[in-house]
């Protein structure tokens, strides 16, 4: 056998064979590869052809081809047989479900604080927006001040609302909203209390994590809204949904703080030296080195604390406060709408509601880690 | 010790201003120890370094070497003895160690630069909030060194997309950039690719020759030879010997030093 070889002729590019490109050869690839993967393809298309029409019925209104009732309807028509989700209920009851008991009158307020605070946060998340500075000033300064305001009134001629009446999404917005921006800063510094090489506050910042992490949330909520005022002194009072949203910042920047500690952890220990070696302190080593890196190692799970969180917003139903999903209650025995899909709806909106903003904030999260990838393992 | 090598800088090495001082002292260490919990990792060390002293340290892993030139500028705490760097006692007080660490460069051997800063980025951080300089120039002093270390080009790209050579000259222009009085080395071609030691090397070696205070912790010996004044060889968290280099290398005097060169040296 001879060791030379000289090609004669070159080899022009040529399609691929037919079974392994196109719709064909993506199939063959993806669902039959594999006598398994037959059966389980087989499997997942029946299941799909069993579940998804009679839900598509339930959902989709008359003309759209199913049986629910769309906006506009009659309880009538909700009340008939077969009828499907009763969406007319919903969108007759909507400002209940928005506003809570916040006098009809005055739903501008509210609408006023929905559009300041759309306005401020879109450019505040969408990192190639200018005055960055001004608009972190107006949305974390301004704009809190000025939406306790003109939702509580009793200025400028405005009629006093009390918390008690707030309700619906606003409420799950603003507790939420709340709890995810204070968790932050209080949930970096117990992460950094913990490392911290002086034992008192290291101490003090073991024990608040171990101590709210170990509680259930509703506890937390009970005690802030039963217990608490038996120690307060007579005729004091404090707001209960302000006592409420004390008890979710802080029990969020507990899981917060052990979120961010992973960030901190996986950082490798030439980064806090090169930063001191520099002359830099501690703060300053913090803030420009140590942090930026730690934080954003960990956006996917300080974001799965804040779904965590809008959820956990719910559970102010117990200690009487109308969030979203308790107005959707509440509203289930109006008699007005009764039928027998009327409950089901409700959910079906709420569930709907509290999934627009958590994927909202999952995509958000994925978009910005991908900003912020420099190309390297720190 | 296949880690040791002798790279060697085939050009004459400018003396002309590689002056030590007889009367200014930059770093005096007097009768100092060091535990690791119950190790006694460093143990009665003294050291005077004048002013434009290039100090070589060698000695097998684990002997202490990195660990001392860590306590000049107080990576590592030292419980017994006294620092004096540039004048500046080394005690418990922040304010000082950090006024320390201002005039005291330090590269080490994983480079360590910001990951997630730029180049000109890492190199202006530290003037801009440590000194107070303005950002311009910052910036013009950082692009000054990075043509010096002859990587002007890679300035506003990330460190990942860097090479290892590349990186530890951009680490070493970081430090410049705070005009260091002193330069400590923490073994800064061992983790660098056989080709990429020699440019590395060159830059230390053009620091020399600008009459820099440097202490190397280093294997590479061909470097000792050429730049160095002083060599010394620890052991056991000891000095064992120091000399100049034409000495120390030919004439070793104790006989743990004559076992490290004859396993190093062919």
């Amino acid at each position: 056998m001879s060791l030379t070889y000289v090609r004669e002729q070159m080899v022009p590019a040529q399609p691929p064979p037919v079974s392994t490109a196109g719709v064909v050869g993506w199939m063959r690839k993806n669902l039959f590869a594999t006598p398994f993967d037959t059966i389980m393809t087989i499997i997942g298309i029946a299941f799909l052809i069993w579940a998804v029409p009679p839900i598509y019925g339930f959902i989709a209104p008359n003309f759209l081809g199913g049986d629910a009732v769309a906006p506009g309807g009659t309880v009538e028509d909700c009340r008939a047989a077969g009828a499907g989700a009763c969406w007319a209920y919903i969108s007759a009851r909507m400002s209940f479900f928005i506003y809570g008991f916040y006098p009809p009158a005055e739903y501008w307020r509210p609408n006023l604080v929905f559009f300041l605070g759309a306005v401020l946060i879109v450019p505040l998340l969408w990192p190639a927006a200018p005055f960055k500075r001004t608009n972190a000033v107006l949305f974390f300064v301004v704009y809190p001040v000025v939406c306790y305001y003109l939702l509580n009134g009793g200025v400028f001629g405005m009629r006093r609302v009390p918390t008690e009446q707030w309700g619906g999404l606003l409420v799950t917005l603003i507790i939420s909203l709340v709890g995810i921006i204070c968790s932050i800063p209080i949930g970096i510094l117990l992460a950094l209390g913990r490392q911290s090489k002086l034992p008192i506050i290291r101490t003090l910042s073991v024990m608040f994590i171990e101590l709210w992490r170990a509680v259930p949330l509703i506890t937390v909520l009970f005690m802030a809204s039963i217990m608490l005022p038996l120690f307060m002194p007579q005729g004091t009072t404090v707001d209960k949904l302000l006592r409420a949203l004390v008890g979710v910042t802080l029990f969020s920047s507990a899981y917060l703080a052990e979120v961010v500690r992973g960030g901190l952890q996986a950082l490798p220990r030439g980064q806090y030296e090169a930063a001191s070696s520099l002359g830099l302190s501690y703060w300053k080593s913090m803030a420009f080195i140590i942090l930026p890196q730690a934080l954003k190692h960990v956006i996917p799970g300080i974001v799965n604390s804040f779904i965590a969180l809008f959820k956990d917003t719910s559970l102010v139903s117990i200690v009487g406060i109308f969030d979203l999903l308790n107005t959707v209650q509440a509203a289930s025995s109006d008699i007005n709408w009764s039928s027998p899909t009327q409950a089901v709806t409700g959910y079906l909106f709420a569930a709907f509601m509290f999934w627009i903003f958590c994927f909202a904030m999952s995509r958000y999260s994925i978009w910005m880690e991908r900003r912020l990838d420099t190309g390297h393992k720190g | 010790m296949s880690e040791v090598s002798e790279t060697t800088i085939d050009r004459r090495i400018d003396t002309s201003h590689m002056k030590v001082s007889d009367t200014e002292v930059a770093i005096d260490i007097v009768g100092m120890h060091k535990w690791f919990g119950d190790f006694h990792v460093l143990r009665d060390i003294n050291l005077r370094v004048m002013k434009g002293e290039r100090i070589v340290i060698a000695g097998p892993s684990g002997s202490g070497k990195s660990t001392l030139i860590r306590c000049i500028n107080r990576l590592e705490e030292h419980q017994q003895g006294d620092i004096v760097v540039n004048g500046v006692e080394l005690t418990n007080d922040l304010k000082r160690i950090d006024e320390v660490r201002c005039e005291v460069g330090m590269v080490f051997q994983h480079f360590n630069l910001f990951p997630h800063l730029t180049i000109v980025q890492n190199l202006t951080l530290a003037p801009i909030w440590v000194r107070g300089t303005p950002k311009a120039e910052a910036e013009a002093t950082a692009m000054h060194y990075l043509e010096r270390v002859k990587i002007p080009e890679q300035a506003h790209k990330f460190p990942g997309q860097l090479s290892g050579g590349q990186q530890q000259r951009v680490a070493i222009a970081r430090s410049l950039c705070m005009h260091p009085k002193i330069m400590l080395f923490d073994e800064p071609t061992s983790a660098l690719d056989p080709e990429m030691v020699k440019e590395v090397l060159e830059v230390m070696i053009s620091l020399a020759e600008e009459g820099m205070t440097m202490i190397c912790v280093t294997h590479e010996m061909g470097f000792a030879r050429q730049v160095a004044n002083r060599v010394i060889f620890m052991d056991q968290g000891q000095i064992i010997e120091q000399n100049d280099p034409e000495n120390f290398f030919s004439n070793p005097q104790h006989e743990r030093t004559r076992l490290f060169l004859s396993q190093i040296l062919h």
